[in-house]
């Protein structure tokens, strides 16, 4: 098993009822689709708020980064970079900036 | 004594606003979700506790809130809406085909006799249920196949069905409302539906009195006459008595027949309210001054409501779910506006005040009267 971090934007942390950084484990090579997966799996409120019910599609507004690098349009199930798999970096989960 | 509770869905949260029976003094609590647009709160009239909130952003989608305990405290619960089989299409602005896609729950409707059972009104235009409390929700699909669903276009609102209302001596008989598709009937609780707009003209299709397009905005009716049915159409105040078999104008002396909400007096079949807006291109009141009409024939025959409203620099709107009554004597009325207000009068509308005054934008406002 392998431990992720995932930061998430406010609202879905406030949704979660967590404070911080969230950590979930995962088998294999972790994946976007396998960490979701692990995610929803711990927090199902969250199911539907990142990536669509039934497709799985990330939803328009929402984005992956991770060490300085945008993974949104990775395929789902590329393997995360080594500095996330192994704890050092977290996944965030940004929602697109909006002002006004 | 009794207990008035109001539900304040806003672009920001959610709020409630509690008085005692006497509603002269009024306590504002909230936001719940704050930051998120909360579309319509509505609690069971089976269990005045438990309550079902439609909590919605574009980023996250759509998440669906359960209190058990009237407010106090929440528990997220099923957002998947899955439509049945193949969806299909509906026509889109320009006319063309655009493929159905679950958006948001504009409305929710428990059921008169079980707390568990709730019916959900989603865009793009689909009613739900839910028997299981809000985890799991079927779509009731008939109302799409049954009754022209490929020819619905949106309103500039998006394509909703925001309207749901339930005979309680009949739960079988349901109308919901559709913009811009029209009205809705059923008689064997939803395994068939047929399109009940006749006697309806908007000038804005190619054909008038097209069965299918209207945009209708709101639509109420007295528990104790199923058959009669007011709407607040685009343009246009309509009333029926055959349960939608044919429809007829009331709309009479108003300053102006475009509005969106319309309420039914809760002891009065025959009093109803609306809230006149300059017109579709200028969605505020005519002349600046904030008025609800009320009839007391049915329609027709209209007076302006003035006392306590802004009579003049009023440019708010009412959105269609943002008004609502309370079951006490004399009958209170309650509706909030875009501006962040909500006003409430406890004489059936003769005088009004402000019970919040700078919430978010007013989405929907729900009464429950509580023994």
């Amino acid at each position: 098993m392998t431990t992720i971090r995932i930061a998430l934007p406010v609202h879905l942390r406030t949704l979660a009822r967590v404070d911080d950084e969230l950590r979930v484990e995962v088998d294999g090579t972790p994946t976007i689709a396998s960490v979701l997966d692990a995610l929803e799996a711990g927090y199902p409120m969250l199911r539907g708020t990142i990536r669509d019910h039934g497709t799985d599609r990330r939803r328009a507004f929402i984005r992956f980064f991770a060490c300085g690098q945008d993974l949104s349009h990775d395929p789902p199930d590329a393997p995360l970079p080594e500095a996330v798999a192994s704890g050092a970096d977290a996944l965030c989960v940004i929602g697109a900036i909006a002002g006004g | 004594m009794a207990k008035v509770r109001v539900l304040v869905g806003t672009r920001k949260g959610a709020f409630i606003i509690t008085s005692d029976g006497a509603r002269r003094d009024w306590k504002v609590e909230g936001p719940h979700f704050g930051g998120w647009e909360v579309m319509h709160v509505k609690g069971s009239p089976a269990d005045p506790d438990r309550l079902y909130a439609s909590q919605w952003t574009g980023w996250h989608g759509q998440v669906v809130q359960r209190s058990d305990d009237g407010g106090a405290s929440w528990e997220p619960v099923g957002n998947a809406f899955g439509y049945e089989g193949v969806p299909g299409t509906h026509q889109w602005y320009d006319g063309t085909p655009h493929p159905w896609e679950f958006k948001r729950v504009w409305h929710f409707e428990p059921s008169h006799h079980d707390p568990d059972t709730v019916f959900a009104g989603v865009e793009d235009a689909a009613l739900f249920r839910s028997t299981d409390g809000g985890h799991s929700w079927t779509e009731l699909p008939a109302l799409r196949t049954d009754s022209r669903g490929n020819q619905w276009m949106p309103g500039a609102g998006g394509m909703c069905l925001h309207t749901i209302l339930i005979d309680p001596g009949n739960p079988k008989r349901m109308y919901v409302a559709i913009s811009a598709a029209g009205a809705f009937r059923t008689d064997d609780g939803g395994e068939s539906w047929r399109v009940v707009t006749r006697g309806l003209s908007s000038n804005f299709l190619p054909e008038p009195e097209a069965p299918v397009g209207h945009c209708v905005h709101n639509l109420t009716m007295h528990p104790s006459r199923p058959d009669t049915v007011f709407m607040q159409k685009h343009w246009d105040v309509m009333r029926t008595d055959d349960a939608g078999e044919m429809w007829r104008e009331v709309s009479g002396n108003l300053p102006s027949d475009f509005g969106f909400p319309i309420a039914v007096h809760a002891h009065e079949p025959e009093t109803i309210y609306v809230v006149p807006i300059h017109s579709d291109s200028q969605h505020y009141p005519p002349e600046g001054k904030l008025r609800v009409y009320r009839s007391r024939t049915g329609g027709d025959e209209w007076e302006a409501l003035t006392a306590g409203l802004p009579q003049r620099d009023c440019y708010v709107n009412i959105l269609r779910d943002a008004m609502a009554v309370d079951s006490l004597d004399s009958c209170g009325i309650y509706f909030g506006t875009t501006g962040g207000q909500v006003y409430a009068s406890a004489d059936s509308g003769d005088t009004w005040r402000p019970i919040a005054e700078h919430l978010p934008g007013v989405l929907s406002v729900e009464v429950q009267t509580i023994p």
